[in-house]
């Protein structure tokens, strides 16, 4: 087992070169927060991005960052606030959930999951905010692709291609992302009480109206206590962030108290407490809890949620909460994660997918992490790997469950 | 004008023309195949009007089915297929080939579905961009990439173009606003990417999907998300008596966190040309004029407005104006939008271009504009999309002065390389097609673009798929395809391991 460190871009077009010609596959890693997620893979190397650091561009007034692949995420973050901005799709982290520390992980990883957070549904993923990369491919060739302004339609995009690609189509070494200005002020309005359903309705009521909310979630009755050290008491809570300028926030917070009001208690949490919330929301902290009790994330139509969780619940036992307006349905499973049933389920409400986040090694070995595809669609996304990979050197099989 | 060099050809097909045709016939019966030299002729070019080829033969499905069939038929016998939308294509992106069956979309024209909720539209791709506003607008509802011809321009053609507008900065580009399409393959498969969920369960499919121009595959349905129209939207029209201070304003305008729902900047000639079209109303003492509109709440819009008025005093605006109503709102807008056909009068001819730069290399292109202009004895005007830093000068020529069409051409030329050379790129929102597919090597290298060209091999192994389009060159699949292996080198051996 070697561990390759590299310090440049070449050292990992050389890297990725040598594996090619001696026909052994790659681990392609950066701080391993995510380790954990995807078929269990079986590597003699692993190409640890974790040495290839370091911001190389960053110009505020033009919204735009670069670093290489192995810069830390908290670096970026750090450098991102000391001029009030961020990235705006929110990016998770992984690493509590997958019982590891917080804050680790890096722009490649970041990349490679495509993560997101709870503004997923205004503002999109890391595949929304990437503007260019420069990768070496499986081949072991160079490219780029895009560039580092935000209307660029020239040429392929490629950088999207890498989002969710999970290291197995190219090694990313430099990324470009779309940096934008964090929110001045936020708060967040929560109802209490309300069964899933209702709150579905109630996230859709409050996402259609002109409160331009940029988070909606639902936390029932078995995980609420779970969130704010238990700040919540008497029942689950549906929330809803609006962000902004204050006079801005103050308006539609108070827009959505005439809308929703009715329909329960309410109480607005501020900035801070707000801020803490959604971070917890977003890392799925209530499931956070140390054990390797299986994790599905799954993705389906927001008005779809609740009834897929009770049509599931009726075969297994999950703890749940959602967030994306219900679009987004964390699983803690009992025991079996039951995925066939699940998937079933998901394809008969119209369709969308799980992913089983967390789980024991053999669990993942025995059962695909991610959603199978139809036959035309699995043949056509195996012959972009062979264009990228035809050897098979990255991350091999960690998408592909056979 | 001079027109791009096509792929030659292929004899077999032109011989089995006839054949071809009835088959066609057989495959879409009715009124959907289009063969006389007379009613071909409307097809002959798109947007870019300089560019003209008879199809083959021309066929226009009305189901998925159909499709299907086609592109098999076309498949098994090595026959060329060019997707066609609306055809505003304004680089060419749907010019016919002789030897090719043009597959235009425009009957699927239906909206499937509309769900409020999920704040979702499924539209077949002939559905205009516009058409999916009108859809939902009653509900207070909007569709937000807004290219300017969106009252034509087919949602499927915005897929293939990954279309932009005026609006990007804020809400993103077509490729943000899609959550799914059916499409059919080359060799005739049906396949799903996305839907009324959020993100992929594989590959970003539809990343590479959105923007390929019509060569990787044909959108038969298409699902966008629709957004709740901002309460209200006043705009400020700002004079400056540079181009360097409006540029300053944008910049501290996003210094400050705030993004504009759409910031257009016009330059001298430009401004000129449009206030004598329209009468908006624009000052013509100024240099540069810049448009800011702010949507959202009614008291968010107030409270910006007040500080991008600040902003723009500081930087030296000279005048400065905030509308009042949507029918000031609209006078702001009106001069900007009719500033191409406006340049249309001050001349014969105009060319457009495309380029996207970062904002604070502004000066530093029109100042090489200015000198380009000089120096090809042509005039230019510019209108820019502030925000998100593409540009569209306007070269002004006369196609009926011999050359002066090629020296066009060739001015456009380097601006784009200027604007390559400034870390910009080639087309912010027109796409590549022919018109600068042989620009293609300005911004990457042969690297770069065979690994372009590999997600092609992807999805269409023998290049039937829309050819002659986006690359200078498409090299065969197998041959990309070969691996050139460096063996014995041990990576970086002075380096620790662990």
């Amino acid at each position: 087992m070697t561990d390759f460190r590299p310090n440049t871009a070449d050292d990992v077009l050389e890297t990725v070169q040598w594996a090619v010609s001696e026909e052994t596959p790659l681990e392609i890693v950066g701080h391993g927060s995510k380790r954990g997620i995807g078929q269990p893979l079986q590597t003699e190397h692993a190409l640890d991005l974790s040495t290839l650091t370091g911001i190389t561009l960053y110009e505020p007034e033009e919204l735009v960052l670069s670093a290489k692949a192995g810069t830390p995420l908290a670096d970026i973050e750090a450098a991102l606030r000391e001029h009030g901005q961020e990235f705006a799709f929110e990016p998770m982290d992984y690493g509590p959930l997958l019982g590891g520390e917080a804050g680790r992980g890096t722009l490649g990883g970041l990349l490679a999951a495509n993560l997101a957070g709870p503004r997923r549904l205004k503002a999109g993923a890391a595949r929304d905010h990437v503007l260019g990369v420069h990768a070496v491919s499986g081949r072991g060739e160079s490219f780029k692709s895009g560039g580092r302004v935000v209307k660029n339609v020239t040429g392929y995009d490629l950088s999207k291609g890498l989002a969710g690609s999970w290291g197995t189509l190219a090694v990313a070494t430099d990324i470009t992302m779309k940096v934008l200005p964090a929110a001045e002020t936020e708060s967040t309005f929560c109802i209490a009480g309300l069964d899933d359903a209702a709150a579905a309705e109630a996230m859709a009521t409050a996402m259609s109206s002109s409160a331009e909310v940029s988070g909606a979630a639902h936390l029932p009755e078995g995980v609420v206590g779970r969130f704010i050290d238990g700040g919540f008491s008497g029942g689950g809570r549906t929330v809803l962030r609006v962000e902004g300028f204050g006079p801005s926030v103050a308006y539609r917070i108070d827009l959505l108290s005439r809308l929703l009001g009715k329909l329960g208690n309410t109480e607005t949490l501020e900035d801070r407490d707000s801020r803490r919330l959604w971070r917890e929301i977003r890392d799925c902290h209530p499931f956070a809890d140390g054990s390797p009790a299986p994790v599905w994330r799954v993705s389906v139509a927001p008005s779809r949620g609740p009834e897929l969780v009770d049509a599931f619940r009726r075969a297994a036992g999950a703890n749940v909460f959602y967030d994306w307006q219900g679009g987004l349905v964390w699983m803690r499973m009992e025991a079996d994660p039951e995925a066939a049933i699940l998937r079933k389920m998901i394809a008969h409400l119209g369709g969308g997918h799980a992913t089983l986040v967390r789980a024991p090694l053999a669990l993942r070995a025995a059962m695909p992490v991610f959603e199978p595809q139809p036959a035309a669609l699995a043949a056509l996304s195996a012959r972009l790997k062979d264009q990228f990979d035809p050897a098979g050197i990255l991350n091999p099989g960690r998408m592909a469950f056979t | 004008m001079s027109g791009p060099k096509m792929p030659q050809a292929n004899a077999a097909t032109l011989k089995k023309r006839a054949e071809i045709v009835a088959d066609m016939r057989i495959i879409v019966p009715g009124e959907g195949v289009v063969d006389t030299d007379n009613e071909m002729r409307a097809f002959e070019s798109d947007g870019l009007t300089a560019y003209r080829q008879m199809p083959l033969v021309v066929v226009l499905p009305e189901t998925t089915a159909q499709v299907s069939r086609i592109l098999k038929y076309c498949h098994q016998r090595n026959i060329r297929v060019v997707p066609r939308g609306s055809g505003t294509s304004l680089s060419g992106g749907a010019l016919p080939l002789q030897d090719a069956v043009l597959l235009v979309m425009s009957r699927f024209n239906r909206i499937l579905d509309v769900d409020y909720p999920n704040r979702t539209v499924v539209a077949q791709p002939g559905v205009t961009n516009l058409g999916i506003t009108d859809a939902v607008e009653h509900e207070g509802f909007y569709y937000a990439p807004d290219p300017s011809s969106q009252i034509a321009c087919s949602i499927g053609g915005n897929v293939a173009e990954n279309s932009g507008g005026v609006h990007c900065l804020k809400y993103g580009l077509t490729a943000n606003n899609v959550l799914g399409v059916e499409m059919v393959l080359v060799n005739g498969d049906v396949i799903r990417l996305g839907g009324k969920h959020l993100d992929a369960e594989g590959y970003d499919l539809l990343g590479l999907m959105t923007g390929s121009e019509g060569l990787l595959g044909v959108v038969t349905e298409v699902t966008v998300r629709i957004l709740q129209k901002p309460e209200t939207a006043r705009a400020l029209l700002i004079g400056f008596p540079s181009s360097e201070q409006a540029g300053e304003c944008v910049a501290e305008i996003i210094g400050a966190g705030i993004i504009p729902g759409g910031m257009e900047m016009m330059d001298g000639p430009a401004i000129r040309a449009a206030e004598d079209f329209v009468h908006a109303g624009y000052p013509l003492d100024v240099e540069a004029l810049l448009i800011v509109e702010l949507d959202g709440p009614q008291a968010e819009v107030d409270h910006l407005i007040d500080r991008v008025e600040a902003i723009a005093r500081e930087n030296g605006a000279t005048t400065s104006r905030a509308s009042t109503s949507d029918e000031e709102r609209a006078v702001f807008w009106a001069g900007r939008k009719a500033a191409f056909p406006a340049v249309g009068r001050i001349s014969p001819d105009y060319y457009c271009m495309d380029g996207t730069i970062p904002r604070k290399q502004l000066p530093r292109v029109l100042a090489g504009m200015r000198a380009l202009s000089e120096k090809y004895g042509l005039r230019v005007a510019n209108v820019f999309h502030a925000g998100d830093g593409n540009l569209h000068p306007l070269i002004l020529y006369d196609a009926n002065r011999p050359g002066e069409l090629e020296k066009a051409e060739d001015f456009g030329a380097d601006i784009l390389r200027l604007c390559v050379e400034v870390g910009g790129v080639l087309t912010g929102e027109h796409g590549v097609g022919v018109e600068k597919r042989d620009l293609m090597p300005e911004m990457f290298t042969e690297s770069d673009l065979n690994q372009q060209i590999r997600v092609k091999c992807a999805f269409d192994p023998n290049h039937l798929l829309n050819p002659g389009k986006v690359f200078p060159q498409l090299h065969r699949c197998a041959e990309l395809g070969r691996m050139h292996i460096h063996r014995g080198q041990v990576p970086f051996p002075n380096l620790e391991r662990f």
